[in-house]
């Protein structure tokens, strides 16, 4: 059965990619869709079964033998297990989703069947990271889900930036791959094996040990996690390599739910919990981890406050809410962790294609300065994205006394993040708890002012150029020109008053194959986290659920529920505080906005500008890398060896260009001449002897 | 004779030698059938030849052994390594006859013959068992190669095999004394025999150096690689496939075959020398090939840097790396030749090999696109893919022999995808603007033929390499018995915390047995 979960959507691909010319758009993206579906199908009943404690520690398939060298046996198969299972409903689910709303946004694209055989190759490499049994598997996974990331984000190659974008997400990635790498390296070194439950098993064994590494004598098991956690990073777009992730923006919407919100880049919370035995051993790497995900999640929460395209904002959102899955995993919380990345898919993915409804109907403006007022053009849109951004705003009444509590997704799992930060009683623990708060805050203020820029005030269409082209050239169907729209403009530094008006264009709400999938996942993001937050968090129900599949911390998941009442009421404090900023700034006085840029100018460009990283990293190695090349080709190669050698050679030999025109006989002639003079002389004197 | 009762390895090295003579009498159709027959029939003998094979059978397998003069003597037999490493060399060779199949021109029946004297040579190469035959293959496969370019080649052909010339000249006169110093030494001319030699340590040294000096040249390293660019850029597309596909391979195979085994202490003392050497080519050659404007070039520089890959693998002294060298230099040849071919492609239909020429092919070339983003990937070492594995394994290897040289020689992976990737969307991707671009047809039946051949070898590489390990497990086993004693050993030296605990921290994985059978 998880054969076919996995292979079925790698049959698909083949089949659309290799064969779409032949069988066209309509079938190529009914078997992609119909594999998905039937994956998905058949990846609940396991996680369901994992609920019910059917499966108990799960089972490994094997496949096939891969790589053997001496001791490293590294093999094809596939490894089902709780955290696995999850992973499963996940992956499965928000890519049938997204594949099937594809066909509908991607109705006029002329390149459908590539599209699909993409979303479906990488729903395969995805698949095999999370059943892989060993580190190598795991990583052919991660290059995998970087590949259809990059053939994604540059599906439209004809825009220099989306290719940019493109290039620049899979070097990135390779910056953490290469810490990656040395991780698994180290791991053999160390282990003599790459199979992970013996990694685990044998982990605890090896804390306090030191090896020598880059002339260091450090410790082992800190060396190991770090290095591992530099690929996590890369992959899930953590503080110094995330810039990578905003810029993916440029793939289309639906890849950006499913690659860039739902799963892909929540591999490396994904490889984290995996490996979380291991992490248990060294508490320093459970420090780095904890800071770096905290850090992030500050560091993005801001800049998503400032940013105008939609794409962007949910972009930084999703950076930040990694974050908080990292530092959840840095306390110890992996159960939380994981229930946060299983309660984002659904309404990351959500807001994700509610924002591409809105740039469907908007003729692909992405810029919230052009919207306005579409809450009654494109009324289920709007309630699918309330239902999401209530989610992740973790909107919900806490359980007091006999009234039992509900709230949305968001509201279950994030609260369990932050309260297990201050519980877990270290001071980056509560470092990590004051960031989560105050991070709660922004990310309330960013999806409100995200959902009052977008559906409420009045419409300030007219002024887009894409509503523009819209109107004036709407009889010749240009796809490409549409998609290549958008980078012409340069950003803008400051907001500034965009006029009102509709133009006269009319909004049009999306057909039904986008319609369902909103539905779905705004179903998901309103009771994922009531329906399961027992098997999760809870302390006793879930360590029945996880049976070992990650270090799962039952005093901790029961000291959560023993946090100050102010710990527990400071969320939903923020998030009001948030809201209402938001509230006052985007609905009440909108001169706020543009008054704040006048006065916190250098605050603004700091934040607008992503605090500077891409310019920071533009001067730091890309344009060394290319005046290194330079100089080492011209100076190096040519100025140097070339000419104190070969060229050298040839002016001592001849006294300069008279010699080329000798060369094609003589040097030809010459060569072959010593060549049987040694042979002759070596013939001679084995005879003589 | 051998358990076949045929000379196997002689007939493989006649075909293509009697094939060659004839083609230089016959019309410019009958030259190009002829040796793609020939070829295609060595292919199939290559074939036998594998299957053939026993694996975990003696070491030296299809042996012949006729004497000529003195202790000079007509002796061929292979190993699993030679094994590989042939079989690459029959892959490749039909296909560069189809490469040239109407892109050369002129002297046609001259070409084809040049080919397939080649293809002997390199055979031979592989197969010899006697030092100076091996010598003499060695050397002579130069000669070919050198008229490849030097009369089928680009304009600037006359410096480009001036260049080649000389490099290797220098290595091979040191080769040959070397040579001729062991053979006085051990008495005797046999390969097998001396590989039993113990040299003296003091003696080891020059002799490693000497070696070195021809194999460094070939594989080529920095700084002797500044021959490989223009030898390239300059050769005929079949002659840069034949140059990057089996040509650079004979370094490494140098290597493994004489410097390691015959020195093995001389080997663990220049350590530093060799991966000193690949780590400045790793970074160096890759951001070198960041810059190119020339296709061929760029793809040069890379070859610099894959190499490098090979010697960090081959002198880690442990299975991991060898293992890895081994895999990086099959695939290396297939991926290169394969991307040599793919700038072919576009190179017969516009003339010229500047990057900037090019663009959006992904419209009007969709099945070439496809084609060179597969070795796009596999050249970038992308899982799933043959360069993969045996990058993977060869870093490995190395990352035990000492963190430093894995540190650096690890960024590769990520210079690798910077400069390739960013070859690619020149080439394919952007707009396609340029009219002469867009009148370029997508590949016709040979060409895609050719392509997806290779293409199907590099996948199976990098999902099954049991195939390709298995004959050659036996041999590195056999290697490494012989260096183990020289093993400088790594510097990771685990120490255990106080508490003691009887860990199995020992995994050198230099295990000499030969029980590790296959699949």
């Amino acid at each position: 059965m998880i054969q076919l979960i996995v292979f079925l959507p790698l049959l698909a691909a083949l089949v659309a990619g290799l064969g779409g010319r032949a069988i066209g758009s309509l079938a190529s993206k009914l078997i992609t869709t119909a594999a998905l579906f039937a994956s998905c199908a058949l990846s609940w009943p396991i996680f369901l079964g994992f609920m019910s404690g059917n499966y108990a520690g799960g089972w490994v398939e094997p496949v096939l033998a891969w790589i053997h060298s001496g001791d490293l046996r590294v093999d094809w198969s596939l490894r089902v297990d709780a955290l696995t299972a999850v992973m499963l409903v996940v992956i499965t689910t928000v890519s049938a989703l997204v594949h099937l709303y594809s066909w509908g946004y991607m109705e006029e694209d002329p390149d459908q069947p590539r599209f699909f055989a993409y979303l479906s190759l990488f729903t395969f490499a995805m698949l095999m990271l999370v059943t892989a049994n060993n580190l190598v598997q795991m990583f052919f996974g991660w290059e995998g889900v970087g590949l259809a990331s990059y053939l994604l984000i540059g599906f439209w190659y004809h825009k220099p930036s989306a290719n940019a974008a493109a290039i620049k997400a899979f070097v990135v990635n390779r910056v953490g791959d290469f810490g990656f790498s040395l991780g698994i390296f180290g791991t053999f070194l160390v282990f003599g094996t790459v199979s992970i439950p013996e990694i685990l098993a044998a982990a605890p064994g090896m804390a306090g040990a030191t090896f020598g590494f880059l002339g260091m004598r450090v410790d082992v098991m800190t060396t190991l996690c770090l290095l591992l956690f530099v690929g996590a990073m890369g992959k899930s777009a953590q503080l110094g390599l995330h810039t990578w992730l905003p810029d993916a923006m440029e793939g289309p919407t639906p890849v950006s739910a499913l690659i860039h919100a739902a799963t892909m880049v929540t591999a490396g919370v994904f490889m984290v919990c995996r490996l979380s035995p291991m992490f248990e051993v060294s508490p320093t790497a459970l420090t780095v981890v904890t800071v770096v995900g905290a850090a992030t999640a500050l560091f993005a929460a801001t800049v998503g406050t400032v940013q105008n395209d939609i794409k962007r904002v949910i972009a930084y959102s999703t950076c930040s809410q990694l974050g908080y899955m990292f530092f959840a995993a840095g306390v110890g919380a992996y159960s939380a962790a994981m229930f946060h990345l299983f309660t984002h898919a659904f309404f990351k993915a959500l807001l994700f294609l509610g924002a591409g409804s809105v740039i469907h109907a908007m003729h692909h403006e992405q810029d919230m300065r052009f919207y306005g007022g579409l809450r009654k053009e494109i009324p289920l849109t709007f309630w699918a994205m309330l239902a999401g951004t209530l989610a992740i705003t973790g909107v919900g009444i806490i359980q007091v006394g006999g009234f039992a509590g509900f709230g949305f997704a968001g509201f279950y799992s994030k609260d369990a993040i932050i309260e297990s930060a201050f519980m877990s009683g270290t001071t980056t623990g509560g470092f990590a708890f004051a960031v989560g708060i105050f991070a709660a805050l922004l990310t309330s203020f960013y999806s409100w002012r995200l959902i009052f820029l977008t559906f409420f005030g009045k419409p300030r269409w007219a002024a887009s150029e894409h509503i523009q082209h819209a109107l004036h050239a709407h009889d010749h169907n240009d796809p490409i020109a549409e998609n290549a729209g958008h980078d012409t403009r340069p950003h803008e530094e400051h907001a500034r008053e965009v006029p009102t008006g509709t133009g006269g264009y009319h909004p049009h709400e999306s057909p039904w194959t986008m319609l369902v999938p909103l539905g779905v996942l705004a179903i998901g993001a309103i009771f994922a986290g009531l329906l399961f937050h027992g098997p999760f968090i809870d302390a006793h129900e879930g360590a029945e659920f996880w049976r070992g599949s990650l270090a799962f911390d039952e005093h901790l998941m029961e000291e959560i529920h023993h946090a100050p009442l102010w710990v527990k009421l400071a969320p939903a404090f923020v998030m009001i505080v948030g809201f209402l900023i938001a509230l006052q700034a985007y609905i009440r006085n909108t001169t706020i906005p543009a008054r704040f840029v006048g006065q916190f100018g250098i605050l603004h460009a700091f934040l607008f500008n992503k605090w500077y990283f891409d310019q920071l990293y533009r001067y730091l190695f890309i344009i060394p890398a290319f005046g290194f090349g330079r100089i080492f080709w011209k100076v190096g190669d040519e100025g140097t060896i070339d000419r104190f050698g070969p060229n050298g050679a040839a002016a001592l030999v001849a006294g300069g260009n008279k010699l080329t025109a000798r060369l094609q006989s003589g040097y030809l002639y010459t060569y072959a001449l010593v060549m049987l003079l040694g042979l002759a002389a070596a013939a001679t004197w084995a005879m003589a002897r | 004779m051998n358990a076949l009762g045929f000379p196997i390895l002689s007939l493989m090295l006649l075909v293509p030698l009697v094939a060659a003579g004839v083609c230089l009498f016959v019309s410019n159709n009958t030259a190009r059938w002829l040796a793609l027959g020939a070829t295609l029939v060595d292919l199939a003998l290559g074939i036998f030849l594998w299957g053939a094979y026993d694996i975990g059978g003696p070491q030296w397998q299809f042996v012949e052994n006729a004497p000529l003069f003195g202790r000079f003597s007509w002796a061929l037999g292979i190993d699993g390594i030679a094994l590989m490493l042939i079989m690459l060399s029959v892959f490749l060779m039909p296909i560069c006859i189809a490469a040239s199949w109407s892109s050369i021109e002129h002297r046609i029946p001259e070409y084809m013959a040049a080919f397939l004297l080649m293809e002997t040579l390199m055979i031979g190469v592989f197969a010899a068992q006697d030092i100076f035959l091996f010598y003499i293959f060695f050397e002579a496969g130069l000669i070919p190669m050198y008229l490849i370019i030097g009369i089928w080649g680009g304009a600037e052909r006359i410096y480009a095999s001036y260049k080649f010339f000389l490099y290797t000249l220098l290595g091979s006169v040191l080769m040959l004394v070397a040579m001729l110093w062991m053979v006085n030494f051990a008495g005797t001319t046999s390969i097998p025999v001396l590989l039993q030699t113990d040299f003296p340590p003091e003696a080891q040294t020059l002799l490693w150096l000497a070696f070195f000096a021809s194999f460094a040249v070939k594989l080529p390293m920095w700084p002797v690689h500044t021959w490989l660019p223009d030898a390239h850029v300059q050769a005929p597309t079949a002659g840069s496939v034949i140059l990057a596909g089996v040509l650079l391979k004979l370094g490494g195979y140098g290597f493994i075959r004489f410097s390691l085994p015959m020195f093995p202490e001389a080997s663990a003392e220049l350590f530093w020398l060799v991966m000193g050497l690949s780590m400045v080519a790793i970074v160096y050659t890759s951001l070198v090939a960041l810059v190119q404007r020339d296709m061929k070039k760029l793809i040069a520089y890379s070859s610099v840097a894959h190499m490098a890959f090979v010697t960090i693998g081959l002198f880690a002294f442990n299975r991991q790396g060898i293992e890895g060298a081994l895999i990086v230099m099959l695939s290396h040849g297939l991926v290169s030749g394969a991307l040599f071919l793919c700038v072919g492609v576009i190179y017969d239909r516009l003339h010229t090999r500047e990057i900037d020429r090019y663009g959006g092919l992904s419209d009007n070339m969709p099945a070439y696109a496809v084609l060179f983003l597969l070795f796009t990937m596999a050249s970038v070492g992308l899982p799933g893919t043959g360069g993969f594995v045996g990058e993977f394994l060869s870093l490995l290897g190395a990352y035990r022999a000492n963190s430093w040289v894995a540190f650096v020689a690890t960024t590769g992976i990520i210079l690798g995808a910077a400069y390739m990737l960013y070859l690619y969307w020149r080439v394919a991707y952007g707009k396609l603007d340029k009219p002469d671009v867009a009148a370029m047809p997508d590949l016709n039946k040979r060409e895609l033929a050719m392509l997806t051949f290779i293409a199907a070898v590099v996948l199976w590489m990098g999902v099954y390499p049991e195939s390709f390990l298995a004959p050659m497990r036996n041999d590195v086993g056999t290697l490494l018995a012989r260096i183990e004693r020289a093993n400088p050993g790594g510097d990771a030296r685990i120490a255990m915390s106080a508490s003691p605990k009887p860990a199995a921290v020992e995994h050198d994985g230099n295990v000499p047995k030969a029980a590790e059978g296959g699949h």
